[in-house]
């Protein structure tokens, strides 16, 4: 039981950082119609960009590991941001009327550039970072001598994730923008008509979902220690699977999703077998793409002639 | 229809030496900003295991300077040139000329290609370069039949490749078969894998479509990563049996070619083999194709490219019609993975990554889906490209990217050459704007 409880909280905070990758591929997919293939990679990049911004900033004499904290989150959300607002600016604009593979194959070819990118300007080996924030809670001393553990790291990727969900919810449902996004993703022809800039929405939509990409590189970064380049292709994939699961297009479906695909991953490595948790996540996305096309919250697809 | 007509806004668009520099400028703060942390700062860890960093920032300045320089330009030619189109990208007398070389140029090809053996006989590098050109023509041509015929989006090619290369190796090294049994047994069970990828996705639309193809080939090889008491797991599987001429093999035994033949034994001879045995298995591919196309079968796969709703409406069977279409390329794949475990001797689960499937589709989209001749072309463009940067292999997959999406702004429809429909009707109807959706007629 206490084994149990333990893995829960390990896939709950796995997921959390699922979740916030998937929200990108979700609110993209709901409003240009286009898988972001790229958006792995976006994470990759948010994950690197608080590794050096960290770097930066301890060198540069700041102690207090909060401010940090604070700072790395604002800077590395900031210039990903740029990065999904450049992405959709030079790969995916020109060809919103091409044929339809077009934009698939240009976001296939702008992950390879963005994967490469930081391999050719990092360098290609893992990039460790010591534990930033230690200490945890013993909940449960169990009767073989193993406790269930709450990590101070956990609860924080948790709370962080609660409170840039709040406020991502808040700006789709409250906001000038957000109310552009929503038009924009039932029809792009009559929103345009009824004065809404579908450019900067379809832009914002790609900035907003770089920025959480980037928390949740951040997150990553503090709870396992490390990036590496190629993190971004299998995590994208994955996060991919949590939007598809929880209905793609829809928001709380992606978060979710995200929990689910963490839930499941933690639990599939604890008591089946580790090596095969990606194939297992891999699976997950064909079964429910066969079964359940809609995802857990989505609405139908109607195909129009 | 003249530039200037189809497009009005542009002539109120402002192209004064203000505007360029302003472009530029944005631009090169944006540069500034994405490059400043990840090109200015490079990380590394030390050699206590911590992490150090030092600056670049003449690197960086280097890199904004060339995107400012670089906007200007673009900005500039763009203006000289005028509104993009596919008329002016490629000048009239250009196209009839291609459409003209086109019509020669793939005999010419042909009969160069078999005479590549002869004319570099000493040249063993270029003999191994155009064998593994050969089997990329023949990977385009297998995924031609899905991506380019069929228009299903297929990011997991290299699964029926990789399937292919370890039949032929699993079924020659553990039960001794010859490399012509396995090579039909590599192509069904590459095909019954099609299928059996193909039935789960029918319903799919193209995005979907693509990355379920990508999970399935991942999981492909997580599996023969980790299967380790059947695939030898990452170490691969060696020893794989060399192929023989009919049952006569290719060595400097008593029994081999060479000896039967009465002439020296050289260890050309089994690569002259290899470069025409794969020389006939892609233009197998290639006939197979052609005629496949001209069937109501190849019918129903362009239609389906075309538009798959009017497909439906049309009575055409699209579960048959897409099974078919990937059971086909992925028997093509399967043939040349077989190919490629008798070339290597060894195969490893590093050939088939994700990056290779890429690559196959790279080579597709970059020849015109569909177009064989254009197919043909790419694959000896980027293989004959890769191998011309060998030197700086750490960016040559981030030149690959950038092509990528270039290639998609200005020429989706492919580099080379695009195959229209077969059949398709010549003159435009027209039709009531009442009976057309909104802005879709």
């Amino acid at each position: 039981m206490d084994y149990f409880a333990q893995q829960l909280i390990n896939g709950l905070v796995l997921g959390s950082i699922y979740g916030l990758i998937a929200i990108g591929y979700t609110m993209v997919y709901g409003i240009v119609g286009m898988i972001n293939f790229a958006h792995g990679d976006i994470f990759m990049i948010g994950g690197f960009i608080a590794l050096i911004s960290f770097l930066v900033l301890v060198s540069l004499g700041l102690t207090a590991i909060p401010l940090i904290l604070l700072i790395v989150l604002l800077v590395s959300m900031a210039i990903t941001a740029l990065y999904g607002w450049t992405i959709e600016r030079i790969a995916y604009r020109p060809l919103r009327h091409s044929f339809r593979l077009a934009p698939m194959l240009s976001a296939i070819g702008m992950s390879f550039v963005l994967t490469n990118f930081s391999q050719v300007s990092q360098g290609a080996r893992v990039k460790p970072v010591p534990p930033i924030i230690t200490g945890g809670y013993t909940l449960h001393e169990g009767s073989q001598g193993f406790a269930v553990q709450l990590s101070n790291i956990q609860i924080m990727v948790v709370l962080a994730t609660i409170v840039v969900l709040a406020l991502f919810t808040w700006l789709v449902s409250r906001t000038r923008l957000g109310r552009d996004m929503r038009a924009c993703e039932q029809d792009q022809t009559m929103a345009a008509l009824l004065g809404v800039d579908v450019d900067r929405t379809i832009s914002m939509t790609f900035v907003i979902g770089a920025a959480l990409a980037a928390v949740a590189g951040m997150m990553y970064l503090l709870y396992y220690g490390l990036v590496d380049f190629f993190m971004g292709f299998v995590a994208g994939i994955k996060a991919f699977t949590a939007a598809v699961l929880g209905g793609i297009g829809s928001l709380p479906g992606a978060m979710l999703g995200g929990l689910a695909i963490g839930l499941i991953e933690t639990f599939w490595s604890a008591y089946f077998s580790v090596e095969y948790k990606d194939v297992a996540a891999f699976s997950i996305l064909i079964v429910v793409l066969i079964f359940m096309p809609t995802g857990l919250l989505g609405r139908p697809e109607v195909e129009k002639v | 229809m003249s530039a200037t007509s189809a497009r009005p806004s542009h002539a109120a668009l402002p192209s004064g030496g203000a505007f360029i520099l302003k472009k530029a400028l944005i631009s090169a703060l944006v540069a500034l900003v994405l490059f400043s942390l990840m090109i200015g700062v490079r990380t590394e860890a030390g050699p206590q295991g911590g992490l150090i960093y030092w600056t670049r920032f003449g690197d960086l300045a280097a890199l904004v300077a060339t995107v400012f320089g670089g906007s200007i330009i673009v900005e500039l030619l763009r203006q000289w040139w005028g509104p993009i189109d596919k008329d002016s990208l490629v000048p009239k007398p250009v196209q009839s000329a291609m459409s003209f070389a086109g019509r020669w140029l793939a005999p010419a090809l042909l009969v160069f290609a078999f005479l590549v053996p002869v004319i570099f006989y000493d040249q063993r590098y270029i003999l191994d370069l155009s064998i593994l050109v050969l089997t990329y023509v023949m990977l385009g041509w297998g995924l031609n039949v899905v991506v380019g015929l069929a228009g299903l989006l297929d990011l997991g090619y290299v699964a029926f490749y990789a399937v292919g290369a370890y039949s032929y190796a699993l079924l020659a090294t553990n039960f001794g078969l010859s490399f012509w049994v396995c090579l039909p047994l590599a192509g069904i069970l590459a095909a019954f894998w099609g299928v059996l990828l193909g039935f789960p996705v029918l319903r799919l639309r193209g995005d979907y479509l693509a990355i379920v193809t990508l999970a399935f080939g991942e999981i492909i090889r997580l599996v023969i990563i980790n299967w380790q008491s059947l695939t030898g797991g990452p170490n691969g599987v060696s020893g794989i049996p060399r192929p023989t001429m009919f049952g006569i093999p290719l060595d400097n035994s008593d029994s081999g070619l060479a000896a039967r033949l009465g002439i020296e034994f050289s260890p050309t001879h089994r690569l002259v083999f290899l470069f025409y045995l794969i020389l006939a298995m892609a233009l197998l591919t290639n006939w197979v194709t052609i005629r496949l196309r001209r069937l109501p079968i190849g019918r129903a796969w362009e239609a389906l490219r075309e538009d798959e709703v009017a497909c439906r409406a049309l009575g055409i069977n699209t579960t048959t019609t897409k099974l078919t279409a990937f059971a086909t390329g992925a028997m093509f794949g399967g043939f040349a993975g077989a190919f490629f475990a008798t070339r290597q001797g060894f195969i490893s689960p590093e050939s088939f990554t994700f990056q290779e499937s890429a690559l196959v589709l790279a080579i597709v989209v970059l020849g015109g889906m569909g177009s064989q001749l254009g197919v043909a072309l790419a694959a000896l463009t980027m293989i004959g490209g890769f191998e011309l940067f060998r030197g700086l292999d750490q960016y040559r997959m981030l030149v690959f990217g950038i092509a990528m999406v270039l290639l998609m702004i200005w020429r989706p429809r492919g580099l080379i050459g695009h195959r229209a429909p077969t059949v398709f009707l010549e003159r435009n109807q027209a039709i009531s704007s009442d009976l057309v959706k909104e802005g879709h007629g």
